[in-house]
């Protein structure tokens, strides 16, 4: 088992990743946040990164979340890549729309 | 009272980045039975389901819901409800039968939050492995994996959910069980509703992107089961996104996990038994946190910013 070093911008966290695990559980397994955390299985989008330096092997993504001109350019979901070197990732989630508790305009006929 | 109509949730297509791992997931981690596959899908039920299949996962690349069916009493009922949702201003269309394995024709339509909902009446009985006459209470199937009895609800995330509730009332003879208000104390933030005395057979929560999945839930028959369905999680290297704990609304005992493809899923247990007849249950917004996760007594982060 070879263990790599990553390093997460913004932030500049860096922490070990054998390369088992997928970088974001290697994350979470050793307490960092430097990374958002969604499905870990590829398909929610929330974990994505560009990778910025570095050599990585990929399991399948979700393509609403990743298509093809974002994995040429290197941006992946960090929950399905395998580091083969140390990694330095950037993290660019999708915008999001999450429930508000808020009501606005678009919110129920009169709120 | 008599349960006509609307009879209970038939299937969900659930789509899957990779058919054969999903396939092995549900197989042997979640354990239901595998009773099917064509082309691009493979079929599946619950150990104690009569009816062919209740979940259906499709090669699709992505994650998410392809459509949600419900299972009516008859053809006759088929029929009427086909009607009643036209002449309510709903576009339907027929998807002729065998489209899926071993069911009839289905009336597909989309509702206001932008999912796809049909309505079957028929689909082939194969039973439970037990029969029907002197039957044993359980059998191998209901000891293997997680094992769920069955297919029970979905949450679905979307607008406009004031408008899917009025359909689901007026036209499919659902009733509200319980609601969780926004700040204003009069729009909904979520709702669920039931076409029989279970606690909830749909439930959806207002977000601006339509269409979207939230959860599939799987019913276990005993807390003690849910514990062990947590064991066989870590046991798997599966993600549990919340759990064990208990849900406020409902009062159903829980574990929120994701299938292999970011699809969350359910283990559920409980919730109590309910009437059409009864009051609905209101949770105001400064109570959204037990409402959801009743012991936390607070939302997490994914609970409102990760779905499929």
């Amino acid at each position: 088992m070879a263990v790599h070093t990553i390093t997460v911008e913004p932030t500049g966290q860096q922490f070990l990743c054998p390369d088992t695990k997928n970088v974001l559980v290697a994350m979470e397994y050793l307490g960092c946040d430097g990374i958002q955390v969604g499905c870990r299985n590829g398909g929610c989008g929330v974990c994505r990164v560009q990778v910025l330096a570095g050599t990585y092997t990929a399991k399948k993504m979700s393509k609403a979340h990743v298509d093809e001109a974002d994995l040429a350019a290197g941006v992946v979901l960090s929950c399905r890549i395998f580091p083969t070197s140390d990694l330095t990732v950037r993290v660019c989630p999708k915008p999001t729309v999450e429930p508000a508790l808020h009501p606005t305009a678009s919110a129920g006929n009169d709120g | 009272m008599a349960i006509t109509g609307v009879l209970r949730p038939g299937h969900m297509q659930l789509k899957v980045l990779d058919l054969d791992e999903a396939v092995e997931f549900y197989s042997n981690v979640v354990g239901l039975v595998q009773t099917g596959r064509d082309a691009t899908r493979a079929y599946f039920k619950g150990w104690d389901e009569r009816d062919h299949h209740s979940l259906i996962l499709r090669d699709a690349g992505e994650a998410g819901m392809d459509f949600y069916g419900f299972k009516v009493a008859d053809d006759a009922t088929l029929a009427t409800l086909e009607a009643d949702l036209k002449n309510y201003g709903v576009t339907t269309e027929r998807v002729p039968a065998g489209d899926l394995l071993e069911t009839g024709e289905r009336v597909r339509f989309q509702i206001p939050s932008g999912h796809l909902i049909e309505l079957s009446s028929q689909k082939t009985d194969v039973g439970n492995g037990m029969g029907y006459i002197n039957p044993p209470p359980w059998n191998e199937a209901a000891e293997r994996g997680i094992a769920p009895i069955r297919m029970d609800h979905a949450l679905l995330y979307g607008p406009d959910i004031e408008k899917v509730q009025a359909l689901f009332v007026d036209v499919l003879g659902f009733y509200l069980v319980e609601h969780i208000l926004l700040e204003d104390g009069k729009t909904d933030l979520a709702i669920w509703l039931s076409c029989s005395t279970k606690a909830h057979d749909i439930a959806l929560v207002r977000n601006e992107e339509p269409g979207k999945l939230h959860h599939t839930a799987f019913l276990l028959d005993s807390w003690e089961k849910v514990l062990r369905a947590a064991d066989l999680m870590s046991m798997n290297r599966v993600t549990i996104d919340m759990g064990p704990t208990r849900h406020g609304v409902t009062r159903g005992t829980t574990i929120y996990a994701f299938d292999n493809s970011g699809n969350r899923f359910e283990t559920f247990c409980g919730g109590y038994q309910s009437y059409p007849d009864w009051e609905p249950l209101t949770w105001t917004w400064d109570e959204v946190g037990p409402a959801v996760f009743y012991h936390d007594r607070k939302l997490n982060p994914a609970f409102l910013g990760v779905y499929t």
